[in-house]
C-alpha cells in the first residue's frame, strides 16, 4: 500500500469514527453507530499492518492477541454496577498506550542519535506528559471508585503549590531536553516520573461523589494524548480521533459541572466534602423524622396513580435496580403511572442510572431528565427516594448558606408524598444536612435499599 | 513550525468543534455508552503502536511498544465490546 492509498484509508476510518458518533444520537440507532465506529478501527489496524514495515510481526502479533483477549474478557465479565470503574481502567489504558510510543519514538531518535526536530520534540513531551497524567489519573479514579482506597478527598498542606511546582518542573526540563544539542535520557526519564506522580496529586484531593467530572475529564485527556501522539507519527486518523474524543470528554465534564452549580476547577481543586459535615444555617435540631415499615409503604404506593422513582447511588451500591423494576411492573399492573427522574450527577459516571436501569429491563423512554420531570411534580403522589440526597435537598433551592445552595436538584418535595429509602441519617457526600427528610410529606424506609423493597413488593402483593 | 504540524494542527481543531457539535446532540441516557464507546475511539493509538513495535528498533523500543499494542487492543476491544453489551440493555417499552 502506498502512502497515498494509506492516508485515505486512514480518512475512511475518521469518516466512519464520526457516522459512528452520529449515530449514539438515539438509542434506536446506537447500536449500529458503535458496530460502525469499530469497523472504522479494524480497517485501521489492518490499513497500518498492510502498510508499516513489520520487521517483527510475532511481537505485533503476540501484542494484538493479548490486549484483545483480555480487553474482550474484561468487558464481557464486568458488571454493569461496575462500569465507572471499567470506563475509569479503559482511559487509563489510553493513556499508557500514548505514554509507551511517545517513550518509544523519543528512545528511538536518541538512541540513532538523530537530532529530533523541534516540533516534533515538543509534541513527544506532551504526549509523554498526558498520557502519563491520564494513565496514574485514571488508576486512582479507578482505586477509588473499586473502593481500593478511600473515596474521601485526600489532602495535605500545599498541595496545589506541590501540583504547580512539578508542572514547571517538567515545563523546564522538556524545554532543557529540547535545547541541548547532547543526546541526554535522563530529562526524559525525569519527565515521566514527574508526570506520573502528577497523575495521583491531581486525582486524590477529588472525592468519590466528583468522580462523574474527573472520569469524563480522564476521558479528555486519553483523547487529547492520542491526538498528540498522532502529531508525533504525523498521522490524521490519530489527530482527528483523538480530537473528536477530547472534546466530547471536555462537554461531558461541562455538563456534570453545571449541574452541581460549580465550576470545573472547583472540582478540580476545591476538595470538596473534605471537612466533614458542615454546620448548615438549618441544623436538624428539634426536628423528628417519620419513619415507616414497608406495610405502610406498600399502601401508600398501590394505591397511588402517579409514582416517581429517584434513584441515586445507593441503588447501585444496593443493586436494587432489579427490585425496582418489579415494583413499578406492580403498580402499573394496579393501573398506576410510574416514571423515572434521572439527575445528571446521580451515580458516579455520566449516565450511570440509565444503564443500571437498562440492565433492569427499564424502557428507556420511562426516564426522564430533570428538567422535564420537575415540573410534573405536583402533580406525583408519590416520591420515592432510592440511595439518592444531595440531588434532592431543598436546601438547594432555599437555604443560601448551604454549600450546595444553586445547584439544581429534582423536586422531590413538591410531590404529595415522599418515601425515602436509605441506610441511616447520615449525612451526603457534601455533608449537610437534607430538610426533605423532616418534612411532614416524607415517610423514611430505614435499611438495606434491596432488601426493604423486596419486604415492599410481597406487600403490595398480598394487597 | 513545519508544514505537516501546521496541517495537523487545522486538523485538531476543525475535529475538535466537530466533536463537540456532535456530542452535544447525544441524550444523557446515553452517556455512559458515550464515553465508553468514544474511550474505544481514542485507542487508535493502536496505528501508532503498532508501527513503533513492529519496526524492530532495538529491543527497548520493541518491548514498549508491544506494551503499547497491548494497552491499545485493551481499549479498543474493551471500549468497543462493553458498549455493545451495554446499548444491547436498551429498549424502548413494547406496545401494548
Amino acid at each position: 500500500m502506498n502512502r497515498a492509498t494509506e492516508q485515505l484509508v486512514y480518512l475512511v476510518a475518521a469518516i466512519l469514527f464520526i457516522v459512528g458518533l452520529q449515530r449514539l444520537q438515539s438509542p434506536a440507532t446506537a447500536r449500529s453507530g458503535n458496530a460502525v465506529s469499530g469497523l472504522g478501527m479494524l480497517i485501521a489496524v489492518i490499513a497500518t499492518l498492510l502498510s508499516a514495515e513489520i520487521l517483527s510481526p510475532s511481537v505485533v502479533l503476540a501484542g494484538l492477541v493479548v490486549g484483545s483477549g483480555v480487553g474482550y474478557w474484561m468487558a464481557r465479565t464486568v458488571r454493569m454496577t461496575s462500569m465507572p470503574q471499567m470506563v475509569a481502567l479503559l482511559n487509563g489504558f489510553g493513556g499508557a498506550a500514548s505514554l509507551l510510543v511517545g517513550g518509544a519514538e523519543f528512545l528511538k531518535s536518541e538512541l540513532h542519535a538523530e537530532q529530533i526536530p523541534i516540533d516534533t520534540g515538543i509534541t513527544i513531551q506532551l504526549s509523554l506528559f498526558i498520557g502519563a497524567i491520564t494513565f496514574t489519573g485514571s488508576l486512582i479514579a479507578w482505586a477509588k471508585l473499586q473502593e481500593v482506597m478511600t473515596g474521601k478527598p485526600i489532602v495535605f498542606p500545599a498541595q496545589k503549590l506541590l501540583s504547580a511546582l512539578l508542572v514547571l518542573t517538567v515545563v523546564g526540563l522538556s524545554t532543557y531536553q529540547l535545547m541541548t544539542a547532547e543526546s541526554l535520557l535522563w530529562p526524559f526519564y525525569a519527565v515521566c516520573a514527574i508526570s506520573l506522580l502528577l497523575g495521583i496529586l491531581l486525582v486524590i484531593p477529588i472525592g468519590g461523589a466528583d468522580m462523574p467530572v474527573v472520569i469524563a475529564l480522564l476521558n479528555s485527556y486519553s483523547g487529547i494524548a492520542a491526538a498528540m501522539t498522532g502529531f508525533v507519527i504525523d498521522n490524521s486518523v490519530l489527530i482527528i480521533s483523538g480530537a473528536l474524543v477530547g472534546s466530547s470528554g471536555i462537554i461531558l465534564s461541562q455538563i456534570m459541572c453545571k449541574a452541581m452549580n460549580r465550576s470545573l476547577a472547583n472540582v478540580l481543586f476545591g476538595a470538596f466534602g473534605a471537612a466533614g459535615p458542615k454546620g448548615s444555617a438549618k441544623s436538624a435540631a428539634g426536628l423528628s423524622v417519620r419513619s415507616v415499615t414497608p406495610e405502610d409503604a406498600a399502601i401508600q404506593l398501590a394505591y397511588a396513580q402517579s409514582v416517581v422513582v429517584i434513584p441515586g447511588y445507593g441503588m447501585a451500591v444496593a443493586q436494587a435496580q432489579h427490585a425496582v423494576r418489579e415494583i413499578q411492573e406492580l403498580i402499573e399492573k394496579r393501573g398506576g403511572e410510574v416514571k423515572y427522574a434521572i439527575h445528571p450527577v446521580a451515580g458516579r459516571m455520566p449516565g450511570h442510572m440509565n444503564v443500571l436501569l437498562a440492565e433492569a429491563n427499564v424502557p428507556y423512554d420511562k426516564l426522564r431528565e430533570m428538567d422535564d420531570i420537575n415540573p410534573e411534580m405536583e402533580r406525583c403522589d408519590v416520591a420515592i427516594v432510592i440511595g439518592a440526597n444531595d440531588v434532592v435537598n431543598p436546601g438547594a433551592r432555599t437555604d443560601q448558606s448551604s454549600p450546595i445552595f444553586g445547584m439544581p436538584i429534582i423536586n422531590a418535595d413538591y410531590a404529595k408524598s415522599i418515601i425515602v429509602l436509605k441506610r441511616s441519617m447520615a449525612a451526603g457526600f457534601a455533608g449537610i444536612e437534607n430538610e426533605l427528610f423532616y418534612n411532614p410529606k416524607t415517610s423514611m424506609l430505614f435499611g438495606d435499599a434491596k432488601q426493604s423493597l423486596t419486604k415492599v413488593i410481597s406487600e403490595i402483593k398480598q394487597l | 513550525m513545519s508544514e505537516s504540524l501546521i496541517g495537523g494542527l487545522v486538523i485538531f481543531v476543525l475535529a475538535t468543534f466537530l466533536g463537540a457539535a456532535l456530542i452535544g446532540r447525544v441524550p444523557p441516557t446515553l452517556h455512559t455508552p458515550l464515553m465508553s464507546g468514544s474511550n474505544a475511539i481514542s485507542g487508535i493509538t493502536v496505528v501508532g503502536a503498532l508501527i513503533v513495535a513492529g519496526a524492530g528498533l532495538g529491543w527497548i523500543s520493541t518491548v514498549l511498544g508491544f506494551l503499547a499494542v497491548v494497552f491499545a487492543m485493551l481499549n479498543v476491544v474493551g471500549g468497543y465490546a462493553v458498549t455493545d453489551r451495554m446499548l444491547l440493555m436498551f429498549k424502548k417499552e413494547e406496545k401494548r
